[in-house]
């Protein structure tokens, strides 16, 4: 089958080839390849580790979540929008906490974003136009492998029309794997971001002379070459990465740098758009954004919704202890998350939605198997410059989606709740 | 023992395994600390020797790797052993500091732990 979408990184990469018969993808990078190969399955659904059938799985979860006073619903970036609409619906019904897997990846740029706006473009448009490409605390050669190759790096544009053409900058606290590609690497300290970010604001905007000689461990003249590179550039863009945004700084980073482009854009054209991880981590954001209004850290315990990322992320909500149960869907925050917020996961009971075992399944008390999106069902997925993508189902499964689980759940408890 | 700025992130080999967390292609994609030369030598440890990393927010076993890395600036990839020792705290945007901690480093011969493991231990 030609033509096959990739649902692993925020590429959603769209011309990979699978062997049917040898159950086999080609061309995909080493993290497609490896979504696409066999692997350990949850076999089927469990009550306390012992098997049961999808209908009794289902009914012990409502029952856990119809009784509590605040479930948190998290995870959701990697399943497909159809189930994240029935998920925002059920954490409305449930009066619940809806979080997403971008409380612990890009949320702080939706912060930046709220505060200052994004000027954006698609990967296609970066592709065709883009002559000067900065990797901000980014390193796709390990974490979306084939974006050089499609979009930024060596792609071969309508305008840029290959890799001599453009010039790649890595501003990163170490020498990575994307750092060897670069024309242009600038190691800085860790936690200086947001110091250069304003160094290089104040000798764009013409007040060279305030700046010091040295700021996050970068030469003024380094700073003052790489700001000529950016005023220069016809069409430019910087990839920001999680060393912007789970760094010192957070949001006020990614603030920091959208001025920085916007500054920018007086003189030239600049963009600025963040790596985002998993392939659907958009879709957990922008479908509750459609229904409700906000991307993540949602609360409905007073009947509305109320938006606030001190008080209703998920690592906010379970340090304080400020739920009563989970529901986790296609994410592993036991992996993820820090120690002091897996340690109330272990006190409350946890519902389970995922194709793969993780260390969520050794904690959890219903695990309710799933088909995979892409491979074992259709849905659809936003890449990660917000563009659709209707993601395939090339083999057949027994498994149930996401999407039909959490239609059963969010049916039964407005059955009980009215 | 050494100080060093403790960061974490994502790695190739993490990505490639992270839907099979319980594998032993897991445990061994995210258990180790990237050092720089010059703090590898100044720990006396060999490639694959364990070391424990201590921050204010926990402590954890891992194996030592010799890497690239600038002197003072440690690495641990993305995962269970990261989270062990990462700052919790969010300053109100829900995201935990898993980049730019603290950390002590010594040699140590306490065992590594498994996923399952340092999940017993929380």
């Amino acid at each position: 089958m030609e033509d096959v979408i990739c649902t692993f990184c925020g590429s959603v990469c769209d011309d990979g080839e699978f062997d049917l018969e040898k159950k086999k993808i080609k061309k995909f990078c080493k993290l497609g390849s490896s979504k696409f190969a066999e692997k350990q399955r949850i076999k089927a659904p469990m009550i306390d580790g012992k098997e049961v059938s999808y209908e009794e799985a289902i009914d012990k979860a409502v029952e856990i979540l119809v009784n509590a006073k605040k479930p948190l619903l998290y995870g959701w970036a990697s399943t497909a929008n159809e189930a994240i609409r029935f998920g925002v619906l059920l954490a409305e019904k449930l009066g619940g906490v809806y979080d997403q897997c971008a409380s612990v990846c890009h949320a702080p740029g939706t912060l930046a974003v709220i505060e200052e706006g994004l000027p954006g473009a698609t990967l296609g448009s970066i592709k065709n136009r883009a002559d000067v490409v900065i990797f901000w605390g980014s390193n796709p050669a390990e974490a979306h492998p084939r974006h050089g190759l499609r979009y930024s790096i060596s792609a071969k544009g309508l305008l840029v029309k290959d890799r001599k053409q453009r010039k790649v900058i890595v501003v990163d606290v170490r020498p990575t794997k994307t750092a060897k590609m670069a024309d242009v690497f600038i190691q800085i300290k860790p936690g200086f971001d947001y110091a250069i970010i304003s160094a290089l604001r104040a000798i764009i905007s013409g007040s060279a002379d305030v700046v010091p000689n040295e700021v996050g461990g970068v030469l003024k003249e380094r700073l003052v070459e790489l700001a000529d590179i950016m005023k220069k550039a016809k069409y430019g863009v910087i990839f920001y990465g999680l060393g912007v945004t789970q760094s010192r700084g957070r949001d006020r980073n990614i603030e920091n740098a959208i001025k920085l482009i916007q500054l920018l854009n007086r003189t030239t054209r600049w963009v600025i758009w963040p790596m985002r991880g998993h392939y659907n981590v958009v879709g957990a954001g922008e479908v509750p954004a459609w229904e409700v209004g906000y991307q993540y850290a949602i609360d409905f315990s007073r009947g509305y919704a109320r938006f606030s990322p001190a008080e209703f992320s998920a690592v906010e909500v379970l340090k304080r202890r400020d739920c009563d149960a989970a529901l986790i869907i296609a994410s592993d925050p036991v992996a993820h998350f820090p120690m002091s917020a897996v340690k109330h996961l272990k006190q409350i009971p946890v519902i389970q939605i995922d194709p793969y075992p993780n260390m969520t399944t050794l904690l959890a008390k219903i695990v309710i198997p799933s088909a995979v999106y892409g491979i074992e069902a259709e849905g659809t997925a936003y890449r990660m410059d917000c563009i659709p993508l209707r993601v395939k189902k090339i083999i057949d499964t027994n498994y149930w989606t996401d999407e039909k689980i959490l239609e059963e759940i969010l049916k039964r408890v407005e059955k009980l709740k009215g | 023992m050494i100080v060093v700025e403790l960061i974490s992130g994502r790695t190739l080999d993490q990505g490639a395994t992270v839907e099979e967390k319980l594998s032993e292609e897991y445990f061994n994609a995210v258990n180790y600390i990237e050092l720089s030369e010059e703090d590898f030598g100044q720990l006396a440890v060999k490639e694959g020797e364990r070391v424990k990393v201590i921050t204010e927010f926990g402590e954890v076993v891992v194996f030592a790797k010799r890497s690239d890395l600038p002197k003072g600036l440690a690495f641990i990839p993305m995962g269970p052993y990261a989270n062990a020792v990462i700052d919790p705290s969010t300053d109100g945007t829900g995201m935990p500091q898993f980049k730019g901690v603290k950390a002590r480093v010594e040699k140590t011969e306490e065992k590594v732990k498994t996923v399952k493991e340092l999940l017993e231990a929380i």
